[in-house]
Order: C-alpha cells, then structure tokens, then sequence
C-alpha cells in the first residue's frame, strides 16, 4: 500500500430514554417480561388506534440536545418512515425528518490530549421496534412487540470523526452527557445505546469525500473499533484493486469479524416520509427551554473543575469518579453524610475498583449504599475497627450492603483497643517466644514482626497494629 | 303508524314513557332488516340474539335510571370500519373477514353509555375508499328507493339502512363526502362535524387528516341528538378538540330570521343537475322567506378540490393501509415463499381494485423525486382551498349548496370510470379538506322520483349554525321514506 | 395522456406497497396511475408559492400524555387476531437470511 488512507466516519447513535412509559401509549417500557406483555393497541398497530405523545420523550430530547449545544427547534414536527417490517407494526416508524427537535449541535472530544469537536447534525425523537427471535427449529421468526414504541432519540453526527478511537471517545462522551441527565442509562449490551457507522475512505488530506457505506449491528466499543478497522481495511482494498465502493447497509458479525451487504431487491430505500396527520406539532417556548436548561445537572467537565477546587484530589481519582455517573453521585452523597472526601475517593478507587474488575461488572451496577460507606469510614477513624477489617468489611458491604455497624457487632469484629487486657496477652506471647525475644534483642529488628503477628493472631486481627507495636516496644525495652 | 316510521328521537321519548319496550323496538328493526336486507344488503353483519340481549338490558338499565338519555333504547347500526368492541368490523374487505377488535371506538364507548341498542354493522365501500359502496368485498348496497341505483357512498350501508327503516340512526364515517353524498341519494339526513369534534379512536383510519364519524338519521332533530351524544373530547386522538358548547341540540330552533347564507355561484356550474339545481334554489328561496339573507358569491378553486384530496387521501391511506400485512390480525395467503411474498400475496389477495388504485397512487406521489410536487403541491392547495372559506365565512353563517351534482346513478354506471365516480364528491370534498361541518338532507326529488340533497356547511365548530338553518329548513316540507320502507313488519 | 408511467415504475410501486400485481392488473394499474396523474396535473395551473403546506387544518399543538404506565398485560388481546401465534408471539417467515 502506497498511498496513505483516512476514514472519515459519522455516526447514527440511537439511545432509549429512561421514561416509565412508551413514547405514544401507556404501556410499561420496562425491560423482561413473556412476550408481548407489555403492548396495547397503540404499539401493535391495531386498527383505529392513534399515538399521543409522552411529554417526558420532548423533555429529555431537548436536555440532550441543550447538553451538546444543539438549537432547539420551537415548532418540531413527527413524520412517518414508510417501511415493511414485522418488527414494526404499522410497517411505519414514527420520526422525524422535516422538523427535528435538535439541530447544529457539536461536543468537544479529547484523544491523546488532542481535543476537537464533532457536529452533531440533528438529534431527532422516534419510537423504537418490536423484537423478532429466529426459532431455528420451525424455520419461522417470532415477534414481540414489547420494545415496540420505547421512545428513543437519534442522534445524527457530521462526518468528523477519522478513527477508532476517536469514536469511541465520542461516544463515551455523549453517553457520559446523557447518564448525567439521568435520560437514559446507555447500555450498549442491553441496546439501550446503539451506533450505526457511516465510513468511507479517502487518500489523507484529500478534501472529496469516498462512497460511504453504513453499518448496523455494532452492540460494544469492542466490535465498534473492530469493525472501523474491518470496513476501512475492506474499503481500502477495494480501491487499491481498481473497484468501487458501492452506498450500501452492511451487517457487521462481530464473531466472524467481517460485516455483510444487507442487500435485497424488496428493500427499496425510499421511505416515503410525510408528516404524521395523527400527531399535532410539539412548540418548545422559550420558558420552556429555560426550564429544561434550569434544570440541568452538573456535568462531567465542570464536576472535575470543582473536585479539584473543593476536593483538592489528585486528576486520575477525579477522571475514574467522575467517568461514572453513578460513581459520582455515590461520591457526593457519601460526603454529604460528613465524611472526609478523600477517604471516600480512597474507598472508590481502591478497593471498589478492585472489586468491581475482580467480578469483571459494570461499574454502573455497584449498588451498596452511601450510608453504609460513610459508617465505615467512621468506624475505622474511631479505630472501633482496625483498617484490615475495614477492608474484609467493605466487601461484605460491596457484595450484599450489610450495615458495617451490626456485622462487625454480630461477627464480633471490634479493635481490641483495652491496652490493659492487651498488654497482658502481649506479655504471656513473649514469655512463650523466648528464641525470638533472644534474636530481637541480639539486633534482628524484624523479631518483631513475628511477635506482632502473633499478638494478631491471638485477637483475632482486632488488634490495632499501631498499639501492639507500641506495647511490644515498651515490653521489650524492659527485657 | 309503525314503530319504525319514528324518528329515533320520538321512539326515545315512547320508551322512556314506556309506550315502546326497548325489546319491542329491536324486535321491529330486525324484522325489517330481515324482510329486507336480502335486497337492499345495507348490513355486513347483524346478530339479533345479541341485539335483544342488549335490548333487555337497556331495558333494565333505563327501569332502574341508569340510562335517561334522549337516545336510550334506541337500536341503531354502525358504519364497519368503526370498531366495536368483540364484534367483528372489516371495513367491507376480505382482508378484515374475521377481524374482531379488543377495543370499541371512542364514539361507540359514548354510545354505549348512552344506553343505545346495536343492530350490527353497516356496508361501505371496501376501506371508505369509494362513493357508491359498489367497492365492498360483500356484495353492493342497494338505493332502497330504486334497487338498480346505487346508494352512494362510502357510507352507503348506513344511509340505506337508516332509509329502509332497517334502523333507526347510524354512524357513518366521511372523508370526502362519505356521509353527506349517500344521505343525499338516500333521502336521509347525514352530517360531518368539524375535524376534531367526534374521537377518530377506533375509526379504521383511511386519510386521518379528513376522515370523521357522523350521524346518520331520518331528520335534523335525530342528526342533532346523535352528534351530542359521540362528540366528545378524548384524550386518545391528539387531534380531537375540547369544545366549550356540545348542546347541539340547543340549535333545533325553528329561526333564521338575519342569518346570512351564501350561495357559492360556482356550484351551480357545469355538471350539476338541472332538476337538483332547481330543488336546491327553491330550498334557499323557502330559507329567504323565512327572513334568512341569501346572497351569491365567488367561492373560487372548487375544481382544484377533488385533485388535491385524491393526493392527500391516497397518500395518507398507503401509510395508513401499510398495517394490513398478515402478520398481526386479518388475511393471510395461503401460500407464499418468504417474508415480502408473503406480504405481497397477503395484500394483493386481502384488497379490491379500488384500494390497490389508491395505495398505489399513494406510494407514488410519497416516493423520492415526487413528495415536493405532488404532494406539497396538494397541501398548499388545501391550504388556499381554507382560504376561501374563510373569506367566505367572514360574510355568511352558512354556505348552501347542492351535496351532490346529481341524484343517485345506476348500479355499475360510475365503476368504469374512476375518475367520474371521483366527480360525485366534487361538492363536498372541499369540506373535508378545510375541517368545516357540513349537513346533506332531503330537498325534494328528481322526476324519476329520486331524492335530492341539500348541503349546508358551517364555518369551523359552528354546528350550530349548521343545524339551525337545516332545521328551519326542514320544517317547510315532511319526511318521505321509500315505498319498500313501508312494506316492512308493521 | 401526458404521464407515462413505465413498467418500471409499476414494478417499483409495487415494491413500495408490497402489492403483486398480475400482468394484466399491471397494464390496468399503468393506465390509472396515468389518467390519475393527468388529472392531479390540474393542480399545477394553481401559484400555490405563497402557500405554506397545510398539514394540519387547525393550529393545534403541545398534545401529551403524561408518563404514567396506564396499561396492564396486553398478550391476549393483542394476539387474539393473530393468522398465526406460537410463544405468545406472531409467526413470520424466516426475518434474517
Ligand atoms: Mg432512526
Ligand atoms: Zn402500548
């Protein structure tokens, strides 16, 4: 290969909204349930019935799009998609093309320490489809219509993205903006966030954009980054060869590593859009828009300003904490019960973080209590528990949120911190080890180590280390 | 005097007064219907141990007070392309045969809690997608006035059912002239309220930006009544329109004195009628008399009407009609290789000619290339069409016209040419398009003895109007119905 | 006739409206789409340039529901009228080749 490629990539980023109820009926968008459980006439597409829009579907749009600096359009519209699929009931999708809600947004990205800004060319509101399940023994497909008109919004970008990795760092961002408005939760394995890809290549620096092909079925930032570089590679070669890139859906198989032309005779491309004569046009006054600005949260970006004035903590604590937005809000709240920020950052980057890779989990799951977290930590600066325990503790609490107060009480896990008692235990200890006594006191400082292990031993670890060394030293200048 | 010569309004009040058992009056609507429907087939479907199931009942409720509406006891047939609830509704196609919804109409619900008793449901052209219900998957509807006319449509069912005395009122359902056009061959009186006014819930959608229920009955005081009880506001149809006046029957006042009427001079142009012309000037004449004020006037743009509703209305139902593909409820083929086969087999074996002509047109004037100049070009029409109307309701409370250009064809005369069975709607279409109400009742009869109809359309959410004028109107001549009519059970 | 629609685009219809049409139906469908269409053409005697497109005939706007969960199990009604039902969902012809 001579000549030197870029891709230049945009993305069509789907994200379910964390309402309680569909985007046009009543029904529960709750995830689980038997088959078509969750469905009524409105998102089976049974004749006669019509679609009224949920008004938290408007809400959470316009605060993603007010988030990644979009303009609101005051007048937005719903249009039909025409298309036959069993997946969709009515065989139309209600979108938006003519009006979108959002438009001529863009956020800021940072890949090694480079920053840019990727467009966003609109974020539009629609409602998602049914599922269909291949029943490999009859040969037949099943439907369920449960998924069938969860509000979902789309979020359209320009084509400014030229890698992998800034992709994925898009995407990170604008999963980071809309967990923080609490709109949806962004699971890309549970599909409430899902990327379609829009690639093509040309020579670098050339300033005419290549035939460009779209890919569906992207469910990790693993098969997304595999599958730029399988479809740029694959472009690539085309070109290298002499031959064209044909416009063209493909279907990436991410356990195959290749993706696949989604080409059929019967699937003509032309959606036939119009505006919906059953739905009434949604106006978006200014009060209004200042209301859903109002209420924003605060975001990542200025979170990490201010826990670095506030907090005074070193930037890697701060990037982990505030990469979550559970994470973050798990760290406020349990400095707002009172306990001293950098110990609860210590607690969340340590043995949280252990324990959140050793169980290979999502750290959005960690699900103990920030009072429980907070009582620990308490209790380990009262020295009522030494910070060993404190760590066999906190397990507990990370596994099944005991309260650290009764477990340690019900296992009997207190600090020994009775020097009198101590002493005593410590005493008959260095009458029983006399060879290490004899060694200490011929200049093996590390003797100690041997006493102090079995002082612990004989308390069960409820010794606190630092006044058993204390003891021990006063014992054994006596000697 | 028979039963079934009342007007539903008079058979409510014999009811309540308890001159006429409910039962009684069910009992003669299906004696009627099966003396007969076999000729004038105005029914799909009837099912009279259900209907005097729910007579008895009725009955009941009303003895005990839990029914004291105007309408209460009254038995009735609905249009099949609205839903009722366990009760089979196909919009008169085979790709509905056994559809049976889950779920009842908006309109219906309100009628049910009225205390109304159900006949069965009505014929119609095969998705109201016609004007002479020669287009259902059943067989045609015969004019009862003449059995080798048609009786209009698409509402036709209803209208010829209400004219046989085979009911008592009806729903119907008008997109383009669906209700007002067979009242009109029919000799009833049929209205089309305001967009927005009746829920479209469970009205099996054809074009949803014109299509809307409503009543179908004998006389102006029936249409009245009727309209008060299904116009609601419901939070289910985002289009429908909380009114602050639903007392329609308030405007049943025999008083026209100072209203001002305008005659849209081109109405009365080429293709109209010689003897509908006359009947409908001599109608205007008698609301004069009675001290209305009766100007003519330029309406403009009727000819660019029916173009742009077959734009609209076709596009709207090839969206609308997407749903019907064997895969949740309806027809499905036999056989067929694959998921699209299927598809195409379903729908092309499910729909009549007239439906696929639609759907067809539909699909083109929405695909890429077309959108901008046809169907843009459609609704900047409407809108101009709007316009006019509301120059002219600026100056008149009402606009008086023929409802359509002649009296009702012979069976099979207008299937041949589309685009002529298109021009029988030429009067009404234009209603549909800017939302208005509009009313059709009988004016008089052509020399073949076939009724004609008298459209009067009101200005948005002004029934009121509407009904008034109709009303005074109707006071100046009395309610024939159709020698067949008469030979029915006593 | 002014409109000529090709058997191409019959063909293309009928894709977008998943309709089969026999070949006879197909010649049927052409002269009707045309006759429609030249008559549809009488729109454009009209200056409709200074008319916005009229979707809607009232200004109605901001209808919502609010998002409260008001349905229940729906499976049994919304398979009642299913040609074909198995796991409580509908069969179709194999989706994914
Ligand atoms: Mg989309
Ligand atoms: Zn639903």
């Amino acid at each position: 290969m001579s000549k030197q490629y870029e891709a230049v990539i945009g993305l069509e980023v789907h994200v379910e909204l964390a309402t309680k109820t569909k985007i046009f009926c009543g029904c529960s968008t709750e995830f689980g349930g038997a088959p078509n459980t969750h469905t009524c006439p409105v998102c089976t597409g049974m004749p006669g019935s019509l679609p009224v829009l949920n008004k938290q579907v408007v809400e959470y749009a316009a605060a993603v799009g007010l988030a990644t600096n979009c303009e609101i359009t005051q007048n937005c519209k719903f249009d039909r998609k025409n298309y036959f699929y069993p997946d969709n009931p009515q065989n139309y999708q209600i979108s938006q093309l003519y009006l979108p809600i959002c438009r001529n947004g863009k956020v800021e990205i940072e890949v090694e320490g480079q920053k840019k800004d990727v467009r966003i060319h609109e974020i539009h509101m629609e409602e998602d489809a049914g599922k269909l399940v291949h029943d490999p023994w009859t040969g037949d497909s099943l439907v369920d219509f449960n998924r069938s008109g969860v509000p979902l919004i789309e979020i359209v970008s320009e084509p400014d993205m030229r890698s992998a990795e800034e992709v994925i760092a898009y995407l990170e961002k604008l999963r980071l903006i809309i967990q923080y408005l609490g709109a949806s939760d962004c699971k890309l394995q549970e599909g409430s966030m899902r990327a379609d890809v829009n690639l093509s290549v040309r020579e670098a620096g050339a300033d005419k954009f290549g035939t460009r092909t779209e890919m569906k079925n992207l469910n990790s930032f693993k098969a997304i980054s595999r599958a730029i570089e399988g479809e740029m590679n694959r472009q690539i070669d085309l070109i290298e060869a002499g031959e064209q890139v044909v416009q063209e859906t493909r279907r990436w198989d991410d356990t195959k590593g290749a993706s696949y032309a989604m080409r059929s005779k019967e699937d003509a491309q032309d959606y036939r859009y119009f505006p919906d004569p059953d739905l009434v046009p949604v106006e978006i006054s200014d009060e209004w828009i200042a209301k859903i600005k109002e209420a924003q949260p605060e975001f990542r970006d200025e979170k990490k300003v201010r826990y670095k004035e506030e907090y005074d903590l070193p930037d890697y604590d701060i990037d982990i904490i505030t990469g979550s937005k559970h994470l973050a809000d798990l760290f406020e709240a349990t400095i707002a019960l009172g306990t001293e920020p950098k110990e609860v950052s210590n607690w969340l980057m340590g043995e949280t973080m252990r324990l959140v890779n050793e169980s290979n989990m999502d750290i959005d799951d960690v699900s103990f209590t920030p009072e429980h977290l907070a009582k620990l930590i308490e209790m380990i600066a009262k020295s009522e528990i030494n910070r060993k325990v404190g760590k066999e503790v906190f397990e507990k609490i990370f596994k099944e949120d005991v309260d650290p107060a009764a477990y340690v009480e019900e296992y009997g896990l207190k600090s020994m911190n009775d020097e009198g008692a101590l002493r005593k235990t410590i005493e008959e200890i260095v009458e029983n080890n006399p060879k290490s006594v004899e060694d200490y006191k011929a200049g093996k400082k590390k003797a100690i180590g041997f006493l102090v292990g079995q002082t612990m031993k004989a308390t069960q670890g409820k010794a606190d280390p630092g006044i058993v060394n204390k003891i021990l030293n006063e014992i054994l200048a006596q000697i | 005097m028979s039963i079934l010569d009342l007007t539903a309004v008079e058979l409510g009040k014999k009811i309540k007064e308890k001159e006429i058992t409910v039962v009684e009056a069910a009992k003669a609507a299906l004696e009627q219907i099966k003396a007969l429907d076999g000729d004038i087939h105005g029914y799909v479907s009837y099912d009279e141990e259900s209907a005097l199931k729910r007579a008895e009942e009725v009955q009941k409720g009303m003895d005990d007070g839990t029914y004291t509406g105007p309408l209460a006891g009254v038995p009735m047939a609905v249009k099949d392309n609205i839903c009722t609830k366990g009760y089979k509704t196909t919009c008169s196609s085979k790709i509905l045969e056994n559809f049976v919804p889950t779920y009842s109409a908006q309109a219906v619900e309100n009628l049910i809690k009225e205390g109304v008793v159900f006949l069965g449901k009505t014929n119609m052209d095969e998705f109201a997608m016609g004007s002479t219900t020669e287009t259902s998957a059943f067989g045609v509807t015969r004019n009862p006035w003449d059995l080798e006319k048609v009786p209009g449509g698409s509402s036709g069912g209803s209208a010829a059912a209400v004219a046989a005395n085979e009911c008592f009122m009806a729903l119907g359902s008008d997109t383009g002239g669906s209700i007002r056009q067979p009242s009109s061959y029919c000799g009833v009186t049929g209205m089309k309220p305001t967009y927005g006014t009746v829920s479209r819930y469970g009205l099996i959608a054809y074009g949803s930006s014109l299509d809307q229920i409503g009543p179908i009955a004998k006389d102006v005081t029936d249409c009245a009544a009727l309209l008060e009880v299904i116009a609601s506001h419901d939070p289910k149809d985002s289009t429908s329109v909380e009114l602050e006046d639903y007392h329609f029957t308030d405007a049943l006042v025999d008083d026209v004195n100072g209203m001002k009427i305008g005659i849209p001079k081109d109405y009365f142009g080429e293709g109209l009628d010689a003897e509908v012309k006359e009947a409908v000037l001599a109608a205007a004449k008698k609301l004069e008399e009675k001290g209305a004020i009766v100007e003519e006037f330029d309406l403009g743009l009727v000819e660019y009407a029916i173009p742009a509703y077959y734009v609209i209305a076709s596009a709207e139902a090839s969206s609308n009609l997407s749903r019907f593909d064997g895969v949740k409820y309806g027809y499905r083929a036999k056989e067929y290789e694959g998921l699209h086969n299927m598809y195409k087999k379903t729908r092309s074996e499910g729909f009549g000619a007239e439906v696929k002509r639609r759907i067809m047109l539909g699909s083109f004037v929405l695909s890429s290339g077309y959108y901008d100049a046809y169907y843009l070009k459609a609704l900047r029409t409407k809108a101009l069409i709007k316009q006019e109307f509301d120059k002219a309701f600026a100056k008149y409370d009402v606009i008086l016209g023929p409802a359509a250009p002649t009296t009702a064809p012979k069976l099979g005369d207008s299937l041949s040419d589309p685009i002529k069975m298109y021009l029988s709607d030429i009067y009404t279409i234009s209603v549909n398009l800017s939302g208005l109400p509009g009313m059709s009742l009988p004016c008089g009869k052509d020399s073949n003895g076939m009724p004609i109809g008298l459209q009067i359309i009101g200005d948005c959410f002004k029934e009121k109007n509407v009904i008034r004028a109709a009303y005074a109107f109707e006071q100046t001549r009395t309610y024939e119905a159709p020698e067949i009519a008469k030979g029915g059970a006593r | 006739m002014a409109n000529h629609i090709d058997d191409a685009t019959i063909e293309y219809v009928g894709i977008l409206a998943k309709l089969e049409l026999s070949g006879e139906e197909k010649e049927q469908a052409k002269r009707d789409m045309e006759s429609m269409l030249d008559y549809v053409d009488k729109l454009n005697e009209l200056d409709t340039s200074q008319a916005e497109p009229m979707s809607h005939v009232f200004p109605i706007h901001n209808v919502f529901r609010e998002d409260v969960v008001k349905n229940g199990d729906g499976s049994k009604e919304c398979l009642a009228n299913a040609p074909e039902e198995q796991d409580h969902s509908f069969v179709v012809p194999k989706t994914i080749v």
